[in-house]
């Protein structure tokens, strides 16, 4: 009997069925571990935050402490009116550059670009705010919206970036081909076929930002400043809900902590909504079935 | 240029002298960096005819082909050398804008390759960058396009479904159809069929026969029977160097270089 069932090859065949089965399970266990702290994590906000939750949140501006109820209405729309300032500084320049890199993108200069992206992807945001709190703050003498923005705003520039370089690299040479071979000029092909087959991606690499910048605090702690009242003029210092959580779970007051969860849970849910929106709206309807 | 072409059915054999010279190539040599991929070609395309271009893999028949509307430029460390010339004017003269030229040449790649956009607008894009059209007539132009694709029939109900919704055999008359948009005088396949059934081979075989009563059509293919189909002359490409180039039916039946005919006869390659 030569062949499948021979007495040594059985049982190095059971051997390696059992380190099969062995790497199966310490693979699953260490997605569970991966994944747990992200439940739980969900979970308490969750629990936490559901009972802060009401109309009145959404609608009503902060009270003093010692009064109930109240919200912060101002920190939601100021929170939004961050990302929007910090999208406008963000993106131009982070989906630019990311062409830049991908389309021409072979030589010194371009690869000092890069390395410099990668480092200032990894500079705590607190250095951020403080260079634009010299850079702004100082200059202007006053916290405000517009310095908050720009703190946000560079701390997108290099997720964009470089994402956007990834996914237009993806992009097949034969779309390329076929735009220059119909007359069309490099920049023409970038923006009407590149980016258009790249969308998916890059809208990705986009919210993957936006998600970041929504839940920082300490970068606006230097720049945008708070305020317990109405601000939606950029020149002004300007709420925003990681500052007021902040603020409110340091102080010792039960209400305080209650509103603080509450806004936690309103944060995660916004950056939930924008992800589904964003997706929703650029979809693609012409994949490209490969 | 006048040209004493006269209408021939599709498929008959015609004579050379029939037709004006339309791409004239001397003494071109190309080379990616060190390695010289083309050494020496001349060759003279005729108008409204279908030129065959064949030969092994790495021969330089499609390197040659990009020459013809210098889409080889695209690749880093280029360089060419010779002289093509298109109605006798150098294309790789200097002041030859390169968007014009390669509106007058055309390009079908070997996979069909649509944008990720709708069936409509695959059409509408070149047309569009050179402003040839807008609103109703732009309508009327890709609609004409498509027709000389020989693909309205099947996508007219489907103009802005996505491109991609589409068989591999419209896809590439699709792509046949996006070049004619704007008109071209000559028409470059590299090897149009190599990714599709043999049914979509043939319809697409039948459309090279009707458009080369208007166009100029220079193709690469792997496959000699489709050379010897469709068309009137074929060069046959080894090591970068043209071996042979004369009517198809002498390279096929007849050819002068042992090279040719152990190549045509399946011999290598």
């Amino acid at each position: 009997m030569s062949g499948l069932h021979a007495g040594r090859s059985r049982l190095r065949h059971l051997r390696r069925r059992a380190a099969n089965s062995v790497m199966w399970v310490v693979a699953v266990l260490c997605v569970l571990a991966a994944i747990l702290p992200l439940v739980l994590v969900l979970y308490y906000v969750i629990a936490q935050g559901a009972s802060g939750i009401n109309l009145d949140f959404f609608t009503k501006l902060p009270k003093p402490v010692g009064e109930p109820g109240g919200g912060m209405a101002n920190a939601i729309v100021g929170s939004l009116i961050l990302v929007g300032l910090a999208s406008l500084v963000g993106l131009p320049i982070g989906i630019l550059g990311g062409v830049y890199l991908a389309e021409f993108g072979n030589n010194r200069f371009a690869w000092t670009v890069r390395f410099l992206a990668d480092v200032l992807s990894g500079v705590p945001s607190i250095v951020v705010g403080i260079f634009i709190w010299a850079m702004v703050v100082v200059p202007t003498h006053r916290l405000s919206g517009m310095a908050g923005g720009a703190a946000l705003g560079v701390m997108m520039i290099p997720t964009v970036m470089r994402t956007t370089e990834e996914l237009v690299r993806l992009v097949p040479m034969s779309l390329r081909e076929a735009s220059l071979s119909l007359g069309a000029t490099h920049w023409r092909t970038v923006f009407k076929v590149v980016l258009v087959a790249a969308k998916g991606g890059v809208v990705t690499g986009i919210l993957l930002a936006v998600s970041r910048i929504a839940g920082e605090a300490a970068p606006l702690l230097l720049t945008a400043g708070s305020s317990p009242f109405w601000s939606t003029r950029i020149d002004q210092p300007m709420p925003s809900l990681p500052v007021q959580i902040f603020t409110y779970a340091i102080q010792p007051y039960d209400d305080w902590h209650r509103q603080a969860w509450a806004a936690a849970l309103v944060l995660v849910s916004l950056v939930c909504v924008l992800s589904v929106a964003a997706r929703y709206v650029t979809r693609g309807r012409f994949r490209m079935v490969r | 240029m006048i040209s004493t072409s006269i209408a021939v059915q599709p498929g008959s054999l015609r004579q050379q002298g029939d037709h004006t010279a339309k791409v004239e190539v001397e003494h071109l040599n190309f080379y990616y960096g060190r390695f010289q991929a083309l050494k020496d070609v001349n060759l003279t395309i005729r108008e409204r005819q279908i030129t065959a271009l064949i030969g092994p893999s790495g021969c330089g028949k499609s390197t040659f082909l990009r020459a013809l509307n210098r889409m080889n430029e695209i690749i880093e460390g280029a360089r060419t050398e010779g002289q093509v010339r298109l109605d006798g004017e150098d294309i790789y003269d200097r002041d030859v804008d390169v968007v014009a030229l390669r509106r007058r040449v055309g390009m079908v790649f070997q996979r069909p390759n649509p944008f990720p956009m709708s069936v409509f607008e695959n059409v509408a894009y070149a047309p569009r960058i050179h402003g040839l059209a807008r609103g109703p007539d732009l309508e009327d132009l890709v609609e004409e396009s498509l027709k000389r694709a020989a693909l309205w029939d099947e996508v007219k109900d489907k103009l802005k479904g996505s491109a991609f919704a589409l068989s591999g055999g419209q896809q590439q008359r699709l792509c046949i159809g996006r070049v004619l948009a704007v008109d071209p005088e000559v028409v470059l396949m590299d090897e149009p069929c190599s990714a599709l059934d043999p049914l979509s081979t043939l319809r697409i075989e039948e459309l090279m026969h009707e458009l080369q009563q208007k166009y100029t059509i220079v193709i690469v293919t792997h496959n000699m029977q489709q050379a010897a189909r469709v068309s009137q002359e074929t060069g046959f490409f080894l090591h970068g160097e043209l071996v042979e180039f004369g009517p198809s039916t002498t390279i096929f039946t007849d050819p002068t270089d042992k090279r040719t005919e152990d190549y045509v006869t399946g011999r290598f390659g």
